[in-house]
Formats: structure tokens, C-alpha cells, sequence
């Protein structure tokens, strides 16, 4: 089940794995994505720190890490055809897997219905 | 302060388009996507709402005179009905703003300024007429502004021109009806493909503007800011307050093609006449970025040493390249002359390259 952060971020758990991405709602207000600049893998990320960019046409834009741990995997798919983003934000089109040091924080995260509600009121 | 609308902002509400500030407007950024706008000009035509822009008519019998000391480009060699690009600078050869001049006679031109600075620019030419014989009107609010774009613009335009648009060479214009309205239309834009520009008054565009879109049929979209910068950057026409602005003058930029130094005497030309003499210390480049995309105001360095900025970038739609323009010191200015920018706390190769990026349909003089 995916949840999700008020910074338009989404996580999904497998495991210890976290697969995570940037919402729909996020690629809708970016617009065409340009360029996907990728985490390092094996880097340590914390949970609510920037840990890479997603870039359109007209502008650089944080990615926020839902969940702390290691960088397992990136999507390297993005790094060819980043408009992936546009097309899938929260199937193909994800950026990175975690190994989660802390799965309790998935507690701290929005639902589905929550964050479309956040969503919602913030327009 | 609120935002200002164009008469269209029904239009591009009614289209659904994004809509964003752009000096102190509320104007469209994109309607579906900056990428497929941006490609939609490049291959046919698109249509674009330039209602912001600003309009200042000088008039009187010193216009030609008092026109040629405000720009650096010359009015006085224009014949009546063509059109210059120019810079219009401080007396330190910065520059106020960037404009067309319309030459409608001798005693009657039409400055066509950035929306941003058409306030700015109204005072400051109001402050240069003491002693010339001239009336400085701002009529922004009496027009609007459609320009139609693209290697189809002309044979799609024609279904609806009263005037015969193959007679309209680049940078002319005419006075005629598209239509049914009066309009001024010229040979001009800021996109790198054939096009014109129409010049009308407001209560005329929403019935314009969904003519074009009605007679384009597929082939024609509307198109936002979005698309109107990235086909800008990639036909190197400058964006003032990004890539000019009152810390660059016109030679530094590239644009010693628009100052006319055989004229007696304009703002800023001993600056200039010094700087062509002397060279500059920095000039506006094209770079191909390598890995990740410089923007404006992004550090370029040698090593350690800070050598310049990036005053636009983005991924080039029909490139698709990563591609900036900046200054950097002359000494790094060469073709082929490798430089570091800083993206993101990281930094990554750029070298330069020549410009413009994209040669696209446009005329030629």
C-alpha cells in the first residue's frame, strides 16, 4: 500500500524495501519532466531530507525522502527517459528503492485518502 | 497588487491552461504540455497571447532624432513600414530594455517594450525629451497582441487576411484588416520560426483568437510562456532580466549587430565605442552543459575560480541537449573552451558552443 508525504512524495514497503516516488499530483503541477537527477546508490538518506531533484522544463524541484535508510536501487530507466514521470509517477516511473533502517516512520505517512484530501483542500 | 489580465484571460481559463505571474500579469504557462506547444511551432504553427507587452508611440517632428539618441540600433536608416530590433540604453551602456521600433514616418514610431519594464521604460523616456520636439504616449492599454508562429503561420494566416501576406518581408509591417479587424501585422517574433504579429485593439481578440484556433484545426495549438521561453532560448533571442539586463551592455550580450556607431550620438555609445575598442571583459555564451541543467543565476567556474553565470537554461525540446547561455571572462569565451558550472553543489563540464543553438524557419533579411 502506498502512502504518502504533504510534499508530494510516495512510498510503497516491500519487505524492508521502500519503492519511492514522486505523486501524480506532483508530475501534474511539474509539468513535462526534463531531467531526473538520481541519488547515489548506497548513500544513507533520513526521512523529510531533500535526497535528489526532479527537473522540467522550467524549473529544479527537491525530492524529499519519505522514509530514512540506504539507497538500494535507482531507477536507472529515468536517466533515458525521464518523462517516465509524466507517464507513470507512481508505477514506472519511480525514482528509488530504501532499505528501510526504521519501518515505523511509515506510520508518520499520509494514506491515499488522506493525502487526496490534502490535495484537495490545498488547491 | 493585483494581477493584471489581457483580454484573452477568459480564453485561457476556458482552455484550462496553467496560469502563472509573468511581470506583474496573470498570463498562461502551458495548456497541455511545454514540450509538445514548443514542437507544435517548430513543425506548423502555434498561437500565442503577447497582450502584455507594451506599447509606447513617440510623435512629433524630432521623432527620428530623439528615437536614435534613446536606442542603439538606427530609425533613421529604416524606410516607413520596416521595423529594427534594438537595445535602448542607460548613458553607462547598460541596458533599460530591449524593443521593436516601428517606423511608421518620420514623424511617427512605435516602441514595442517587455511588459515588466514598459512603466520603467515610459519614464525613462519621458526623462530623455527635454529639447527634441516629441510626444511620448503609452497606449499598452489600447492594443492587444497575438503573434501566430511557425513554418505554417503564413498559409494558415491567409484564409483570414485581408492583406496579402507574401508582401510582408521580415520585419515589415502593414496596416490591414485579419479578420475583418483593423490591425497592425508584422513580419516579426520571438520563436525562430516565420511569423507574424498583430497589433489590435482589445475588444477584437477573444473573436481573433478563436478564429485562429478554429481555422488551424490540428495544426495549430495555443501556446504559453513555457514554450514561448524555450523557443526563444534555443533561437538565442535575448530575455531581459535574464540574459540583459542594466548590468550588460549590448556588446557584451552579442548584439554589437544592433548599435550603429555611425550615428552622431546615442546613450551609452562612448561606453560602447570604448568597449569596441578595448573588448569586453565578459560575454554572453552558449554552452552544452554536460549532466544535470544550469539555470539562471548558477556559478560558472575554472577550478576554484568564479568566471561567470548562467543567465538562462533549460533541456532543449528540439535538441534535446542540456543547454545554457551565461557570461563568463573573455578569456574563456572561445568556441570549444571548456568551463565548470556548478549544479547543485556539484560541478559538472560545459563547453561552448556556438549560437543560436536552433536555426529554425524564420526570414531573413
Amino acid at each position: 500500500m502506498k502512502k504518502y508525504l504533504k510534499t508530494h512524495e510516495w512510498a510503497e514497503l516491500n519487505g524492508k524495501i521502500a519503492t519511492v516516488g514522486i505523486s501524480n499530483h506532483a508530475q501534474e503541477q511539474l509539468g513535462d519532466v526534463v531531467y531526473v537527477n538520481l541519488p547515489e546508490v548506497g548513500k544513507t538518506v533520513k526521512a523529510g531530507e531533500v535526497f535528489c531533484s526532479v527537473e522540467s522544463v522550467k524549473s529544479a524541484s527537491d525530492v524529499y525522502a519519505p522514509v530514512s535508510g540506504k539507497i538500494k536501487e535507482v531507477n536507472k530507466a529515468l536517466e533515458s527517459t525521464p518523462e517516465l514521470i509524466n507517464k507513470s509517477a507512481e508505477g514506472d516511473g519511480w525514482i528509488a528503492k530504501i532499505e528501510v533502517s526504521n519501518p515505523k516512520e511509515f506510520d508518520n505517512l499520509l494514506d491515499k485518502d488522506a493525502y487526496d484530501k490534502f490535495v484537495k483542500d490545498s488547491e | 497588487m493585483e494581477l493584471k489580465k489581457t483580454p484573452l484571460w477568459s480564453e485561457h481559463k476556458r482552455l484550462g491552461a496553467k496560469m502563472v505571474e509573468f511581470g506583474g500579469w496573470e498570463m498562461p504557462l502551458q495548456y497541455t504540455s511545454i514540450i509538445e506547444e514548443h514542437k507544435t511551432v517548430r513543425e506548423s504553427a502555434g498561437i500565442f497571447d503577447v497582450s502584455h507587452m507594451g506599447e509606447i508611440l513617440v510623435e512629433g517632428p524630432d521623432t527620428l532624432r530623439f528615437v536614435d539618441k534613446l536606442i542603439t540600433n538606427s530609425v533613421s536608416k529604416l524606410k516607413n513600414g520596416e521595423i529594427c530590433y534594438s537595445p535602448m540604453c542607460y548613458e553607462n551602456a547598460t541596458i533599460v530594455d530591449d524593443l521593436l521600433a516601428y517606423r511608421f514616418s518620420e514623424n511617427k514610431i512605435l516602441l514595442v517594450v517587455n511588459a515588466s519594464n514598459t512603466d520603467k521604460d515610459y519614464e525613462w523616456i519621458i526623462s530623455q525629451k527635454h529639447g527634441y520636439n516629441v510626444d511620448v504616449k503609452n497606449l499598452s492599454k489600447d492594443y492587444a497582441q497575438i503573434a501566430f508562429q511557425g513554418p505554417k503561420a503564413e498559409q494558415i494566416l491567409k484564409k483570414i487576411s485581408g492583406v496579402d501576406l507574401s508582401r510582408i518581408s521580415f520585419y515589415t509591417f502593414t496596416l490591414g484588416q485579419i479578420n475583418g479587424i483593423n490591425c497592425i501585422v508584422s513580419r516579426t517574433g520571438y520563436t525562430g520560426e516565420d511569423g507574424f504579429e498583430m497589433y489590435f485593439q482589445p475588444d477584437a481578440a477573444v473573436a481573433l483568437w478563436r478564429k485562429l484556433i478554429e481555422i488551424g484545426g490540428k495544426e495549430v495549438k495555443p501556446c504559453g510562456l513555457g514554450s514561448r521561453d524555450t523557443l526563444r532560448f534555443e533561437a538565442t533571442y535575448m530575455l531581459y532580466g535574464n540574459d540583459i539586463d542594466d548590468t550588460t551592455t549590448p556588446l557584451e550580450a552579442g548584439l554589437g549587430w544592433t548599435v550603429d556607431f555611425t550615428k552622431p550620438t546615442f546613450n551609452g555609445k562612448e561606453v560602447l565605442l570604448r568597449q569596441k575598442e578595448n573588448g569586453v571583459s565578459k560575454r554572453l555564451r552558449g554552452f552544452e552543459i554536460d549532466g544535470g541543467i544550469a539555470r539562471h543565476g548558477y556559478e560558472i567556474f575554472d577550478g576554484e575560480k568564479k568566471i561567470g553565470h548562467i543567465t538562462s537554461g533549460t533541456k532543449s525540446p528540439t535538441l534535446n541537449k542540456s543547454l545554457a547561455l551565461g557570461y563568463v571572462e573573455t578569456q574563456y569565451s572561445k568556441i570549444g573552451s571548456e568551463v565548470l558550472v556548478d549544479v547543485h553543489g556539484k560541478k559538472v563540464k560545459a563547453t561552448v558552443v556556438k549560437t543560436p543553438f536552433y536555426r529554425g524557419s524564420v526570414k531573413s533579411k
